[in-house]
C-alpha cells in the first residue's frame, strides 16, 4: 500500500505554479502536483471527513472509558484507570452466559431461516413467466420492508393479542387455549425470526433475482437441448450462479451476528419474556443509559464490537480460502 | 431465456407439475404477506365490538371512521407528524449533500490518497465504539434534546457513499472530467454543472433510502430526546401502540376489560394505517428506484 500520510506532509514546500504543466498529460507528475491540481476535491472531502471523525472515530477513542471509572464530573480524561475491572465484572455476572446464549441463539436461528429464504423466493420467481402475477408477488413481497420497526412490532402484538388478533384467533379455532404468545418466553425467538422473514424476504430477494437475470441464456438453451428437467436446471445452473452473491451476503450477515437489532428486540420485550429476550445490546442500553453505569456498559459494548470484528475477519478469511468471493 | 425457449420445446410432465407447485408456493407467499396488512386495514374501519368479538377477518364489519377521528383528535400525533416531517426533509437534504461530497472524490481514480479515504470510510462499517461513547459525544457537543441530535449523528451512511461512488465511477467517464479540466473548468464547478445533472437517478435512489430511514427511525430519538414537543412520530407510536399493550396484568383478565379495550384497539389499527400511509402511498411509484439502488450497491467497485 502507498502511504499517503508522509507524502501529504512533505508537500507544502513546493509552491510552484503547476497549472501549465498539469494540462500536458504525459509529463510525470509528483505527488504534490497531483494534489495541488485537485485541491478543490480535497476541499469537498473535508466536511464529510469531519463528520466521520466526530461521530465515528471520536466514539472509537471514547472506548477508553471502558477501562476507567468514568464519572460525569471528572470527565473522560480525569477519571481514574481501572484496567479490566468492568470486563471481569461482566464476565462474572450471573447473567453473562444467558445474554450470550440469547444473542447467539436469535442470531443463528435468524441466519438459518433468513439467509436461504430470499434465495428460495428468487429461484421460485425465476421459474414463472413474467406477467401480472409475477409483478404482484414481487411488489407485495417488497412492501413490508418499508414498514418501520415500531409499526412492525405493533403489527406483531396486535396480531398476537388473545381473542382479538388474527393469528391468535386462528390458533383458538384450532383448539389452543393459551394464546398470550408474546408472554411466552419459549416463543420469543420464533416470533422475532419469522416476523423478520415476513418483513425482509421480498426485499432480500431482489439481489438474487438480479443475479439470476444475469445468467447466460445459452446455458439454459444447451441444458434444454440436453433434456434437463427444471429441477436439474436449478441445481446445475441457477444455484451455482448464485454462489458468489450468496457468499458475500452470508459474510455480511455473519459480520452482524453480535449487532443483533436492538430496536426490534427492545420493543418486543415485556416482563414475561425477558428470560429469552434480553440480549447484549438491550442490556447495554439498560445498564448504560437507563442505569447510568457508563463504564460498565461501555465495556460490554466494546467486548461486543471486538467479538463482532473477529467474526467478520474470520468468516471473510474462510470464504476467501473456500471460494473465490470475499469482501476484501 | 428459459421462458422463450419453453414455447419451442414442449415441457415434460414432471416439469409441468413442478411449475404448478411453484405457482402454489408463490400464491401462498402472496397470501401470507398480504393478509395481515389487509386485516389491519379492515379492522381500522370496523366497529370496536366487531373487532373484539373476532368477527373481522378480511372485510370491514360495521363500517366506522371512529378510530381515525380519535387519531386526528390526538394533539400528540399531530406534533409527531410535523416533527418527523422536519427531520426527514432537513436530514435527507444533509445526507444527500454529504454523500455526494464524499462519494464523488472517491470515484476519481486520479485522486491521490483515494485508497486511504476509502479505508477510513470502511473501517467505520466494521468497528464502532458502541452505544455509550456515541451518546457521550452527542452529549459533549451539547446536542442532547435538540433537533440537531436527530440530524447530525447520522448525517452520512457508509453504504450510500459506496453506492454513490460506484455510480459515479461507472457513469461519468474520466475523459469527461479531463476534457472539462483542459477547458479550465474547476472541480467544484464540474460537480455542480456536470456531475449533478448526470446523477439524477442516483440522487433519487439516495433521497428515497435516506428519507425512509428518517421517517422510520426511532432509536436516536429514544436515546437523545427528552422533551415531548421534539418527539418524532415513531416515538409517539411506541408510547401509544406498544407501551400500552404489553402490560401483562391487562392480558390476564382480558375478558373484563374488553369493552374499554375496544376503542383503544381500534385507535391502534387506525394509527398503524395513518403512520405507514406516507411511505406506502409513494411506494408503488418508487419501488423501481429502490430495486435500482440495490443493484448499483451490489456492483463491485
Amino acid at each position: 500500500m502507498r502511504s499517503p500520510h508522509n507524502k501529504l506532509q512533505t508537500g507544502p514546500g513546493l509552491p510552484h505554479p503547476v497549472q501549465a504543466s498539469a494540462a500536458i498529460r504525459p509529463r510525470p507528475q509528483t505527488t504534490w502536483v497531483r494534489i495541488r491540481r485537485h485541491w478543490q476535491l480535497y476541499l469537498v472531502l473535508l466536511l464529510p471527513l469531519l463528520y466521520l471523525i466526530v461521530f465515528k472515530y471520536v466514539p472509537m477513542a471514547g472506548i477508553v472509558i471502558a477501562f476507567k471509572d468514568y464519572s460525569v464530573i471528572k470527565g473522560i480524561w480525569g477519571s481514574p484507570w481501572v484496567g479490566f475491572k468492568y470486563f471481569e465484572q461482566f464476565f462474572q455476572s450471573p447473567n453473562f452466559w444467558l445474554y450470550i446464549k440469547n444473542t447467539l441463539g436469535i442470531s443463528f436461528y435468524g441466519l438459518a431461516v433468513g439467509f436461504p429464504a430470499p434465495i428460495i423466493l428468487a429461484l421460485a420467481l425465476n421459474e414463472i413467466r413474467s406477467g401480472l402475477f409475477k409483478k404482484s408477488v414481487q411488489m407485495i413481497s417488497y412492501a413490508p420492508y418499508f414498514i418501520s420497526t415500531v409499526i412492525m412490532v405493533s403489527i406483531i402484538i396486535v396480531n398476537l393479542t388473545p381473542h382479538v388478533g388474527m393469528v391468535s384467533k386462528l390458533f383458538e379455532m384450532m383448539g389452543v387455549t393459551q394464546t398470550n404468545f408474546m408472554g411466552m418466553p419459549g416463543l420469543f425467538k420464533s416470533i422475532y425470526v419469522w416476523s423478520d422473514v415476513w418483513q425482509y424476504t421480498g426485499y432480500g430477494a431482489i439481489i438474487y433475482i438480479a443475479a439470476l437475470a444475469g445468467v447466460n441464456p445459452e446455458l439454459y438453451e444447451s441444458a434444454r437441448v440436453d433434456g434437463a428437467s427444471r429441477i436439474q436446471k436449478i441445481i446445475s445452473i441457477d444455484i451455482p450462479s448464485l454462489i458468489p452473491v450468496s457468499v458475500i451476503m452470508l459474510i455480511l450477515n455473519l459480520g452482524n451476528i453480535m449487532k443483533l437489532g436492538f430496536e426490534k428486540i427492545y420493543l418486543m420485550q415485556n416482563p414475561l419474556n425477558l428470560a429469552t429476550s434480553e440480549v447484549i445490546s438491550t442490556y447495554v442500553y439498560k445498564v448504560g443509559l437507563l442505569g447510568s453505569s457508563f463504564s460498565f456498559s461501555a465495556a460490554i459494548g466494546f467486548f461486543n464490537s471486538v467479538v463482532n470484528l473477529i467474526l467478520l475477519i474470520a468468516v471473510n478469511y474462510i470464504a476467501r480460502k473456500l471460494s473465490s468471493s470475499s469482501l476484501w | 431465456m428459459s421462458k422463450t425457449a419453453s414455447t419451442t420445446i414442449r415441457e415434460s410432465r414432471g416439469d409441468r407439475i413442478f411449475v404448478a407447485m411453484v405457482y402454489v408456493f408463490l400464491s401462498l407467499i402472496l397470501i401470507i404477506v398480504a393478509v395481515p396488512l389487509i386485516y389491519i386495514l379492515s379492522s381500522s374501519v370496523s366497529s370496536p365490538q366487531a373487532v373484539v368479538s373476532g368477527k373481522v377477518w378480511l372485510f370491514p364489519v360495521d363500517f366506522t371512521l371512529d378510530g381515525y377521528k380519535a387519531v386526528f383528535q390526538n394533539p400528540q400525533i399531530g406534533v409527531g407528524y410535523i416533527n418527523s416531517l422536519i427531520y426527514t426533509v432537513v436530514g435527507t437534504a444533509i445526507n444527500v449533500t454529504l454523500t455526494i461530497m464524499f462519494g464523488y472524490p472517491l470515484s476519481k481514480r486520479t485522486l491521490y490518497g483515494r485508497h486511504f479515504f476509502m479505508v477510513v470510510l470502511v473501517i467505520t462499517m466494521m468497528f464502532d465504539g458502541g452505544l455509550i461513547p456515541y451518546y457521550l459525544v452527542v452529549k459533549n457537543l451539547h446536542l442532547l434534546d435538540t433537533r440537531w441530535a436527530m440530524i447530525l449523528p447520522g448525517a452520512m451512511g457508509v453504504i450510500q457513499v459506496i453506492v454513490a461512488r460506484t455510480f459515479f465511477q461507472t457513469t461519468i467517464p474520466d475523459e469527461l472530467s479531463e476534457a472539462a479540466e483542459l477547458d479550465g473548468c474547476s472541480d467544484i464547478r464540474f460537480i455542480l454543472s456536470i456531475v449533478l445533472p448526470l446523477s439524477k437517478p442516483i440522487i433519487a435512489v439516495m433521497t428515497l433510502m435516506y428519507a425512509v430511514g428518517h421517517w422510520n427511525a426511532y432509536f436516536d430519538a429514544l436515546i437523545f430526546l427528552r422533551s415531548p414537543d421534539l418527539f418524532p412520530l415513531q416515538i409517539i407510536l411506541r408510547n401509544v401502540l406498544i407501551l400500552n399493550t404489553v402490560d401483562p396484568s391487562m392480558m390476564a383478565n382480558v375478558d373484563q376489560v374488553q369493552a374499554q379495550q375496544g376503542l383503544k384497539d381500534l385507535l391502534k389499527y387506525s394509527l398503524i394505517v395513518v403512520a405507514s400511509a406516507p411511505v406506502l402511498i409513494i411506494y408503488p411509484f418508487v419501488q423501481k428506484h429502490f430495486v435500482k439502488g440495490v443493484m448499483i450497491g451490489s456492483l463491485k467497485g
